[in-house]
């Protein structure tokens, strides 16, 4: 519960200094007096909401983000686990995904002109490419790093590729999966809307563009809040499916912030040697708590 | 491979090798299901290990169906390499090993291994873990429930199915691995050091229920251990690995009887097995 408070109250804080500093007009070396207070954007704001635009726009971008995320996240898990055990996949595709990485995602505009038909499919795909690679690496780094036991251990029961898989390597990868699917979620959120801003009709990204070329900056600002909250929401989204998912995680002592240990549950510690397999993803999940 | 065709439960024989223990009791079988015909395992002339890094040459040893053989040794002398050759994971760099006269071609579901520790999938509750064998094996799931159900039992972990891995003890996960590696009826029982991470208490209470649960299975058992006592207790038969090879093979004197570890035969045995050991 003080952990929800505190939360808020971070909000509340940064809302106040803004207001603050805008409606003081506060003009040192940084200039406030020419930014929109609070007051200013949430007028602006309650404005666009009674207007059809605004749910126009919010609608077309979710369409375009949650398109080329779910896209990336198949092809980045599915390309992530072949290159990670196909040593021919590693050399045919390798070099390839590797080149094309360091590109970023927005400055393939010119490409997605050029392929695609429509500027919305351009989108998704600017949007795809920049959630795929993070999705892959970490695929590729969690397949490698699964406890080779626990495919032994399967394939002496007899099974074969599949079964290996679907049981061992997908449930396995899981958690590092997860760790690229949140960093993709955010990166997808930047280059939808710059995407948006450079060749979109309608979207968060193209509305904020225009109100800054009619110098609207209330307006502006509505379009930056629109889009910390909706990314906000999403990457909130794809870690709480996370958590669900790898639940079986150990949960370990020293979650920074942790509440204190439930007395209820048989207090067992840790297991006896949480080895290299439970490390890992373990200590990503400590890392990520401070996120939700 | 050709010997998985003719395995485990197809066909419900009783010819279980005189070295086992006599009849089983009616309720171990209503759970272990009727024997299962047990393996031989041959090796002749093998070499194992990586290529470029032989662990073990010129390996000779027949293991008998239904014999419980151990396998005692130092540290890094090949004993894992051995037991992972046998399960078909290693192939041998040399020499050949058959298993009922057919050379060994890979991993198969008739041979069991059982490993030292976090083997078992951690993502999946202690019955899902028993369950995997039989559900590779096309078991129709409610009968999967029930006799992985019935192996958590026998195990003593009947009440505690539903947990996770990690939510057990160190000593409880090595009686789920026993189990899932007995729940698919295997012919052939491979054991790598499945209780050298355990407590001294701990470990006997396991060398004891092992027995108890392999007690009319009639499968053939590989029991690797650097424990010396371990290996005089549990087996038919001990064979003694040193730096490189094969040292000796000796037969046990009343095998896995508690009270038989002062009998002059066993101690006499203990004195030679340590020497050849050269500890």
């Amino acid at each position: 519960m003080t952990r929800y408070a505190l939360r808020v109250a971070s909000l509340a804080v940064a809302l106040g200094l803004w207001q603050a500093l805008t409606s003081l007009n506060v003009d040192l070396w940084l200039r406030f007096s020419q930014f929109p207070t609070v007051t200013d954007v949430a007028r602006a704001f309650a404005a666009r909401l009674s207007g059809p635009d605004y749910w126009t726009d919010l609608t077309d971008s979710l369409t375009r983000i949650l398109t080329g995320f779910l896209l990336a996240a198949v092809l980045g898990v599915a390309t992530g686990v072949l290159v990670a055990r196909s040593r021919l996949a590693e050399d045919l595709l390798g070099p390839v995904l590797e080149v094309i990485r360091p590109i970023p995602a927005i400055a393939l505009v010119p490409v997605a002109i050029l392929l695609f038909p429509s500027n919305e499919q351009g989108i998704v795909f600017i949007t795809c490419t920049a959630a795929f690679f993070p999705v892959l690496v970490s695929t590729r780094h969690a397949v490698r790093a699964l406890t080779p036991m626990w495919e032994e251990a399967v394939r002496t029961m007899g099974g074969g590729r599949w079964r290996i898989l679907g049981s061992v390597v997908l449930p396995g990868a899981l958690p590092g999966v997860f760790g690229g699917l949140s960093v993709g979620i955010g990166v997808s959120w930047i280059c939808v809307i710059s995407a948006e801003m450079i060749s979109g009709q309608y979207g968060v990204g193209y509305r904020t563009w225009q109100d800054y070329t009619v110098v609207d900056y209330p307006g502006v600002f509505v379009g930056m809040v629109t889009i910390g909250v909706l990314g906000w929401l999403t990457s909130t989204a794809v870690e709480l499916l996370g958590r669900r998912l790898t639940r079986w995680l150990p949960r370990t002592a020293y979650v920074p912030g942790a509440r204190p240990p439930r007395p209820a549950r048989s207090v067992k510690s840790a297991p006896a040697a949480p080895a290299a397999a439970s490390g890992g993803p373990a200590s990503e999940e400590a890392r990520d708590e401070h996120l939700v | 491979m050709s010997t998985s065709s003719e395995t485990v439960g197809t066909s419900p024989e009783t010819g279980v090798s005189a070295s086992k223990e006599s009849a089983p009791s009616a309720s171990s079988e209503a759970v272990a299901g009727p024997p299962v015909r047990g393996t031989r395992l041959t090796l002749s002339g093998a070499s194992l290990g990586r290529p470029g890094a032989p662990a073990l040459d010129d390996v000779g040893l027949d293991i008998a169906p239904g014999e419980i053989l151990t396998v005692v040794g130092p540290s890094g002398c090949g004993k894992s390499t051995l037991l992972r050759t046998l399960a078909g994971l290693l192939s041998p760099l040399a020499g050949e090993i058959t298993q009922d006269g057919h050379p060994l071609t890979g991993p198969a579901a008739d041979r069991a291994l059982v490993f030292q520790e976090d083997a078992l999938l951690p993502w999946r509750t202690l019955r899902a873990n028993v369950e995997l064998p039989l559900a590779i094996r096309g078991v129709p799931r409610s009968e999967r429930r029930d006799q992985s159900q019935a192996w958590l039992e026998r195990v003593g972990l009947g009440t505690q199915a539903r947990q996770l891995p990690h939510r057990v003890s160190g000593g409880q996960r090595q009686r789920v691995q026993l189990a899932r590696a007995l729940a698919a009826r295997p012919r052939a029982v491979l054991m790598d050091e499945p209780f050298g991470a355990l407590d001294a208490q701990t470990r006997a209470g396991m060398q004891d229920l092992l027995v108890e649960v392999l007690h009319g299975t009639g499968a053939t058992v590989v029991f690797v251990t650097h424990d010396v006592d371990e290996a005089l207790f549990l087996g038919d038969r001990v064979a003694l690995l040193g730096a490189g090879g094969l040292v000796a093979v000796r037969d046990v004197p009343h095998p896995r009887d508690r009270g038989a570890h002062d009998h002059p035969a066993r101690v006499a045995l203990r004195r030679d097995v340590l020497t050849s050991l050269g500890t």
